[in-house]
């Protein structure tokens, strides 16, 4: 009896924590297949006619997604080689500092806490088309970079700029957090010996602090980079994809596919396409966060 | 030797504390911006030190707007939300990390699989769940969820501060005749203590600021949470930018509390598993 109790216990453990994700997580994938493969209306009582594979194909020939997958792939780019730049800099200059590592690592690391919501309207606000908006006001006004204001959110060629320079600003404390501590990881006495053979700053980075980095330089880069495929909040607050659809990325063009045209089906088509898309990018993630994932192996 | 220590010392704060500006410098023209009246948020040239500070937009956002509302049901959603994640996730962690059974390792690839994948990736199957248990525009259906996508990370971080924990402890208390459960409570829930911490900050946090998630359920503004009541006082045509900043500054508080305090349990949350050794 006790046996039988004790071999159940771990299910019942298990269980109630179980049931969440099955409901909201493993029962949905299953039926976004579903709703992928029919022209699924929301509304209740409508039929969802089987449509087969012919969502899929309309995703082939359609412009737009690829125009947002383009722009999705350029805007990764472009805020992942920021984030990790910027923030291995900053580990790099907190790391050697003797006072106020603390108070450094906190006012880098605040944009990161604080909510998308926020940041991305306070970005909007800041690139404001007026002369006074913040932005034009320091480039003209300040540096003199530009002689007249831009209207950065409605011209196609800059309207990725407040959602780029966003992206940046606000995972550089991240990208920093997870240098630091694996600069912190590295042996202090690997320094000392090399210092003593007379090694100079860049040797002793060149062949010992990068060498040691490059595991998390890979982890860091998946991370940030499946993070920036998913990026959503800012484009549907500060440009909402615009203009003509310059700044539309693949998910924001997947929740406007269902939940503004009411096309549940293709979406979850796109959804699908999108997922494996980033699938491809989360198995490296797996890796780079070290084989040691299985439960039994450390 | 040493004076050269001192120029580099002194190169290294003033560089980060010009990056730190930059950091900084957003948040303080939210603030200025927040005091100054609706004339003021365009003048020409902009100050970053209102003229004429006024606390109008607080009031505003407080009395007017049914803020007190909206904090209330995020603080409602994220408590609940929190407490069930604890619960639950040590409860699967344990099981886990203690115990070998049928299924074991299919249920923590499951754990990796949904903790790296895309979160808006099922929004629409998630949506008509949501739909067909009648859910949508009600505040469980905003519970239910929040659990599910940040339940898979605390597992994780449970699982791993356990396996790292010798269970000498466990297996005294058991040959005395304590059931797996009370093992549970009296033992393991006060060892992990450190780590529910982190998970409770972290999946808190995510909660607070959840988006996505609430603005497509939700219809009726009685079930609105922070961030969906601060994007909608964005208008159509003009927004109240000050009102906009003074309750954005409103919603910040508890995670400047809560970051401020307990940095150092944020911080291990984040590197979790990002850094090995």
């Amino acid at each position: 009896m006790t046996k039988l109790k004790d071999k159940l216990f771990p299910y019942l453990f298990i269980l109630p924590g179980f049931l969440f994700l099955f409901i909201w997580l493993i029962l949905p994938m299953l039926s976004a297949l579903n709703i992928s493969l029919r022209n699924w209306n929301i509304m209740p009582n409508t039929p969802k006619p089987w449509a087969g594979l012919s969502n899929y194909s309309q995703i082939l020939g359609d412009s737009l997604f690829w125009l947002s997958l383009k722009n999705t792939f350029v805007y990764a780019l472009v805020t992942v080689i920021g984030q990790m730049i910027l923030g291995l800099l900053v580990a790099l200059m907190i790391d050697n500092l003797v006072f106020g590592k603390v108070f450094f690592r906190a006012l880098y690391y605040l944009p990161v806490v604080t909510s998308w919501v926020v940041v991305s309207l306070l970005f909007k606000f800041l690139f404001n088309s007026s002369p006074s908006g913040f932005i034009n006001y320091l480039l003209c006004n300040v540096f003199h970079i530009i002689d007249k204001p831009v209207s950065w959110l409605t011209e196609a060629n800059t309207a990725f700029a407040a959602i780029d320079t966003l992206g940046i600003w606000k995972g550089i404390g991240f990208a920093m957090i997870i240098f630091l501590a694996a600069l912190q990881s590295i042996s202090q006495d690997l320094y000392e010996s090399a210092e003593i053979d007379g090694a100079g700053t860049i040797a002793l980075f060149r062949y010992i602090t990068f060498p040691a980095l490059i595991p998390t330089i890979a982890t860091v880069s998946v991370m940030l980079l499946i993070g920036a495929f998913q990026t959503y909040v800012p484009v549907a607050m500060i440009t909402k994809g615009g203009p003509l659809h310059r700044t539309e990325m693949v998910v924001s063009y997947i929740y406007n596919n269902a939940f503004t045209n009411l096309n549940f089906g293709y979406s979850s088509a796109l959804s699908y396409v999108f997922a494996l898309i980033v699938f491809g990018l989360s198995r490296l993630q797996l890796r780079a966060f070290g084989g040691q994932k299985g439960l039994d192996e450390k | 030797m040493k004076r050269k220590r001192i120029i580099k010392q002194s190169i290294l704060t003033l560089l980060l504390l010009l990056g730190a500006l930059e950091m900084i410098l957003p948040f303080l023209y939210m603030i200025s911006t927040a005091l100054k009246g609706p004339v003021f948020v365009f003048e020409f040239p902009p100050k970053l030190i209102p003229s004429a500070p006024t606390l109008q937009n607080f009031r505003t956002a407080l009395t007017k707007n049914n803020f007190g509302h909206y904090f209330l049901n995020s603080m409602i959603i994220s408590v609940i939300t929190v407490l069930l994640i604890l619960l639950l996730g040590s409860m699967m962690a344990f099981s886990l990390a203690r115990f070998k059974f049928r299924g074991r390792n299919f249920i923590y690839g499951l754990v990796i699989f949904f903790m790296t994948m895309p979160s808006m990736s099922l929004i629409v199957p998630q949506f008509v769940m949501a739909d067909r248990l009648k859910l949508v525009d009600t505040l469980s259906g905003l519970i239910f969820m929040d659990v599910a996508m940040n339940l898979p990370f605390s597992v994780f971080l449970l699982q791993g501060f356990l396996a790292d924990i010798p269970r000498e402890i466990e297996e005294a208390a058991k040959i005395d005749g304590a059931s797996n459960t009370t093992v549970f409570l009296q033992i393991i829930l006060p060892i992990c203590k450190p780590a529910l911490a982190t998970s409770a900050i972290i999946s808190f946090l995510g909660v607070w600021d959840e988006y996505v998630w609430a603005t497509t359920i939700t219809n009726s503004p009685k079930n609105w949470t922070i961030p969906v009541a601060i994007a909608s006082f964005q208008g159509v045509h003009t927004t109240n930018w000050g009102l906009v900043f003074a309750a954005s500054l409103i919603a910040i508080i508890p995670v400047l509390i809560l970051f401020i305090s307990l940095q150092k349990y944020i911080i291990k949350g984040m590197t979790a598993g990002a850094v090995k050794g």
